[in-house]
């Protein structure tokens, strides 16, 4: 499983040169300055590619912007299945519930005409909006409130706090480890998505690095320079490896207990 | 000042005739600074009651007056009512400080008199060591007492106990039992606390309503409760073990249930004669628990004999008889005390004032 990563690491140390000879190096090279230095700002050898640092930076806005609004727009609408007693209740939750059975793919047709048709396509927000409502995470939160003892709910509302106040000073601070647990996989969710950029993105400025690294050795026009490829791969691997790292301590806590 | 009054409060679950009524049509007055113990076994209505004093449910129809004002559409918040819940329902993330202060937060108090308030409960709860722990960090017993801390520290014109002992320990309830007089007795707030144990009931409350589904049998102070209780099932409910009801005795109208409290009975040679089953010994007294064997009468009875009598055997007759004053006579229908001047019982509202 680790070869591949191996493999890359090893090919984005050595020279294009290097690597288009018969035996491919399998030991690291000297030449990491070169690789990705070209990878991210770009080289004489490699002009009609994308930059990395921009795909990089568009795959992270879109997957923090993915990950920040499926999460805020879940626990909202948890809040309000769990504590609001509205027409239609069940009939809400059943309506959410049934589009976890609709992937994106299902629905990519529509959903490119509903962006086209609002200007959308080739944005941030185009990239990002489509896919923020989440039925997964509704769910998750949905469950988890359930379990928010009644009771907490009344001696909140003794202490005099209203539902927003209720749900900024005690459901939030609850659902911590949920959050985190929902940022580590929503995080990664939105950062490997490819089918949706591979359509909405037309323009080379709005490449997540997905679809970027596809393009690379892609063109026709002249043959793949493999390490800085490689070096793409391996820093198109970075932030959700960051990501893992930093939220694991919460992630494992918010998978394994709910903190209560 | 907080007197509560309650109006022939309705409450019913469900709609249509699924509806199960919970509260029959409820009347009861709280005086001002009075603690007022609730009784009943579980389903009877007594959490529903006090709920809905709260105002954290709404009664079908019926008053519930604070000082005289309707206050049935009122938010709970807007009652200045405090509340001790059964779990203590504290916040789990915040501090000890923090769940006593939060109230007074949102009430808007500014943090130098929100600390010193705190800090003066604490004084009064022995939490001022605890008050940087988290409720998880906190034994039964400490978690009880933040949770009676952040009712005090709200100042309310009454508290609203909801079963808070029950998930202690017995050593510690009687204690908490006791703090929580001596707390009345402080502060003189008017209380309404909430329980299913009819101990409790006798040694914290200055008078009992006690429940039976749905309805208040009796409203009465712990002496008239035990010494006159209105009802059979006031008699059986109250004290313990309870009261022998019999339902055949020599002399007395079939018509008529005869109760008879286990220490009323004496040791008389002249008396019923009664086979011994089981015999408990719990330190100052035995609980002697036999059968009658006069005539064809075979009820059950239960004995209080102090430690000091010479033990019965098992299988042994004791002659026990009891003093006529000491007999409690009910109608064998309406299941009410005969023969008692407290007597309030009417077959739709039993408790009055």
């Amino acid at each position: 499983m680790a070869f591949p990563l191996y493999l890359a690491l090893v090919a984005s140390s050595h020279t294009p040169q290097a690597l288009a000879q018969a035996p491919i190096p399998l030991w690291f090279g000297d030449q990491w300055w070169y690789s990705y230095s070209a990878a991210l700002t770009g080289s004489a050898d490699a002009p009609s590619q994308g930059l990395a640092a921009r795909m990089l930076w568009v795959s992270f806005v879109v997957a923090m912007v993915i990950t920040v609004g499926k999460i805020s727009v879940s626990l909202l609408s948890a809040f309000a299945l769990v504590y609001f007693r509205f027409p239609l209740r069940k009939l809400c939750f059943w309506a959410i519930f049934i589009t976890l059975m609709l992937p994106v793919e299902v629905r990519i047709g529509p959903t490119y005409q509903v962006i086209a048709d609002l200007h959308m396509v080739n944005s941030f927000a185009g990239l990002s909006v489509p896919l923020i409502a989440s039925a997964t995470a509704t769910f998750l939160f949905r469950q988890f409130f359930m379990t928010v003892p009644d009771e907490l709910v009344e001696a909140a509302r003794m202490d005099g706090a209203g539902p927003l106040r209720f749900f900024r000073d005690i459901l939030l601070p609850l659902s911590k480890t949920s959050i985190a647990a929902l940022f580590v996989i929503q995080f990664i969710y939105g950062w490997n998505q490819y089918l949706w950029p591979l359509i909405v993105a037309t323009h080379e400025d709005m490449y997540p690095i997905t679809v970027g690294l596809r393009r690379m050795f892609g063109g026709a026009d002249s043959p793949p320079q493999w390490n800085v490829v490689m070096a793409t791969a391996v820093l198109a691997t970075l932030p959700p490896t960051l990501v893992v790292v930093l939220m694991q301590k919460w992630f494992v806590k918010g998978l394994v207990d709910g903190d209560k | 000042m907080a007197q509560i009054s309650l109006r022939s409060i309705w409450k019913s679950y469900g709609t249509g005739a699924k509806a199960v009524a919970v509260l029959h049509g409820i009347d009861a007055d709280i005086a001002d600074g009075e603690f007022v113990v609730i009784v009943g076994p579980s389903g009877c209505g007594k959490s529903t009651l006090l709920r809905i004093v709260a105002g954290l449910e709404e009664c079908n129809s019926g008053e519930v007056l604070l000082d005289g004002v309707v206050i049935n559409t009122l938010e709970p918040a807007k009652r200045n009512m405090a509340m001790v819940f059964q779990n203590y329902a504290l916040y789990p993330h915040m501090s000890v400080f923090d769940n006593m202060a939060y109230g007074l937060k949102i009430a808007g108090l500014t943090k130098e008199e929100i600390a010193s308030r705190v800090e003066s409960v604490a004084v009064i709860l022995d939490l001022s060591t605890l008050l940087q722990r988290k409720p998880r960090e906190l034994s039964g017993g400490q978690r009880q007492r933040v949770a009676m801390g952040r009712a005090i520290v709200r100042k309310p014109q009454v508290f609203l106990f909801d079963e808070p002992l029950s998930n202690l320990d017995a050593k510690l309830r009687v204690q908490t039992r006791l703090e929580i007089q001596k707390l009345h007795r402080q502060v003189g707030t008017t209380s309404l606390f909430v329980t299913h144990d009819q101990a409790e009931a006798m040694t914290l409350a200055q008078r009992i309503v006690v429940m039976n589904a749905g309805s208040i049998e009796q409203i009465g102070t712990p002496e008239e409760v035990y010494m006159r209780p209105a009802t059979v099932f006031v008699a059986r409910f109250m004290g313990s073990p309870p009261m022998n009801i019999l339902t055949q005795a020599p002399g007395v109208a079939p018509s008529t249930l005869l109760g008879v409290r286990p220490e009323d009975w004496v040791i008389d040679a002249a008396g019923w004669p009664m086979q011994v089953d089981v015999v408990e010994l719990l330190g100052a007294e035995r609980i002697v628990y036999g059968q009658l064997r006069n005539q064809s009468y075979g009820e059950l009875i239960t004995v209080r004999l102090p430690a000091s009598v010479t033990p019965p055997t098992l299988g042994e007759i004791l002659h026990i008889s009891v003093p006529m004053e000491k007999v409690h006579y009910f109608d064998a229908e309406t299941g009410c005390r005969l023969k008692g001047e407290s007597t309030r019982c009417s077959p739709f509202s039993l408790g009055v004032g």
